[in-house]
């Protein structure tokens, strides 16, 4: 296969990743989507999940993000997330208490707009959460 | 005129103040490589949402229906700003050049007959201009980056403030910070946040071509929607990240000069006191000697 992606994970932090590779599958927000060298110019937004990237036609890493969006240009794939983990690197014990957190607000939540922003973590959680599983599968 | 023992009493005291004063002034300069490594590495994520962020609103430039927090509420009659401070002092004119600038822009708008609300954040802020403009405050954070600033603290903050712009509290906010210009200069910065000044793109180069292509998913209102409360944060974020970095660098300058006017107070107190050291001396030889004299 002729040519390479240039991936780009960008958290509000700092860079997190940033090489050539062969295919990046992301969680768009209407549905994964692979992007390969010469993809058409795109702008979308990302749904929590799990971004894998893959060399030579195996996943070779494969990064947690809770949302955030991704551009597709003639240069290659940025990603801009909010949070990104490396699924290699869930602690299996900051799940539970990120899905009890995301409960409990829902819970506790008072307004209509407190609840969207709960329910829209505890998504997030169960994200992080099938993330997690997959990575043990 | 001090006597001997008044003389070692203050050498020593400046000789403390003068060890303090360099610690800081340490501590500063480790803080501020700190500060000034992660403003480097927030750049990236601040420099290419801007750039999506042109794209989108180039294409949709002149449309009506655009976000509000793009487009503003259409009025501007009630202005909230932000004032970014810190919450220690000891670093020279930080503070304060913030404070007296926000002072400025809060008596300008209101001669201009347009209401002010503030929000602070940093303690020093606050309690400076809590005096004068005390019934302006509508909000005040302390603490903020403590133990080392991370995103989550700036969207805390961004979303309080888009959610009170929701609510129409007010029509205009911008924010007010130090700009790291470099270890000895801080620039006073006045940043318009709401509505979102959109970035120029430059016509001729290659960023146009490609906007005329561009897919969107689900759809570009919808991703325009979703971007400007986000990129709020992140102008947040960048103020504070900016805001720490220019008070680490002031601080350093503010204790080395410190520092250094210690070392000349003890020169100048240690000459003084060899003198009348010597002095009391030549007195008392004068003294022994005219005794032995007369006998």
């Amino acid at each position: 296969m002729a040519g390479k992606v240039q991936f780009e994970l960008v958290s509000p932090e700092r860079l997190l990743f940033s090489e050539p590779v062969d295919m990046v599958v992301v969680p768009g927000s209407e549905g994964d989507f692979g992007a390969l060298p010469q993809h058409a110019p795109m702008l979308t937004s990302m749904r929590p999940g799990v971004i894998d990237v893959y060399e030579a036609g195996v996943v070779t890493n494969r990064i947690f993000v809770a949302g955030g969006f991704a551009e597709v240009t003639e240069e290659g794939l940025t990603v801009l997330a909010e949070e990104a983990i490396p699924v290699a690197d869930i602690d299996p014990q900051s799940i539970s208490t990120r899905l009890k957190a995301a409960e409990r607000a829902i819970e506790e939540a008072d307004s209509d707009r407190a609840r969207a922003e709960a329910e829209r973590s505890l998504a997030v959680a169960k994200a992080f959460e099938a993330a997690a599983e997959g990575a043990a599968v | 005129m001090p006597s001997l023992k008044d003389l070692r009493v203050r050498i020593n005291s400046v000789k403390s103040t003068r060890k303090i004063t360099s610690a800081m002034k340490m501590v500063a300069a480790s803080k501020l490589r700190r500060a000034q490594a992660a403003a480097e590495q927030a750049r990236p994520y601040a420099t290419r949402m801007e750039r999506m962020l042109g794209n989108l609103a180039g294409s949709l430039a002149g449309q009506s229906g655009a976000p509000r927090l793009l487009a503003g509420t259409g009025g501007d009659d009630v202005h909230l700003i932000v004032v970014v401070t810190s919450d220690r002092s000891l670093c020279g004119g930080f503070n304060s050049s913030i404070v007296r600038r926000a002072r400025a822009t809060v008596a300008e708008l209101q001669r201009s007959g347009k209401t002010v609300k503030l929000v602070t954040i940093g303690r020093k802020g606050r309690d400076q201009l809590k005096r004068d403009h005390g019934a302006l405050f509508i909000d005040g954070y302390e603490n903020v980056g403590r133990k080392g600033l991370t995103f989550g603290e700036a969207r805390e903050i961004g979303e309080k403030i888009i959610e009170r712009f929701e609510a129409g509290e007010f029509d205009v906010c911008t924010v007010l910070y130090n700009r790291f210009r470099s270890v000895i200069a801080q620039e006073v910065t006045l940043q318009q946040l709401i509505p979102f000044p959109v970035p120029e793109v430059e016509t001729g180069s290659a960023v146009p071509v490609l906007k005329a292509t561009y897919e969107y998913e689900p759809s570009e209102e919808a991703i325009l929607a979703d971007l400007l409360p986000r990129n709020l944060s992140v102008q947040v974020f960048r103020a504070l990240i900016e805001s720490f970095a220019s008070e680490q660098g002031a601080r350093m300058t503010a204790m080395d000069n410190a520092t250094r006017n210690a070392g000349e107070m003890i020169n100048s107190l240690t000459v003084r006191y060899n003198r009348t050291r010597q002095a009391q001396i030549t007195t008392e030889l004068t003294e022994i000697i005219s005794g032995a004299e007369a006998l």
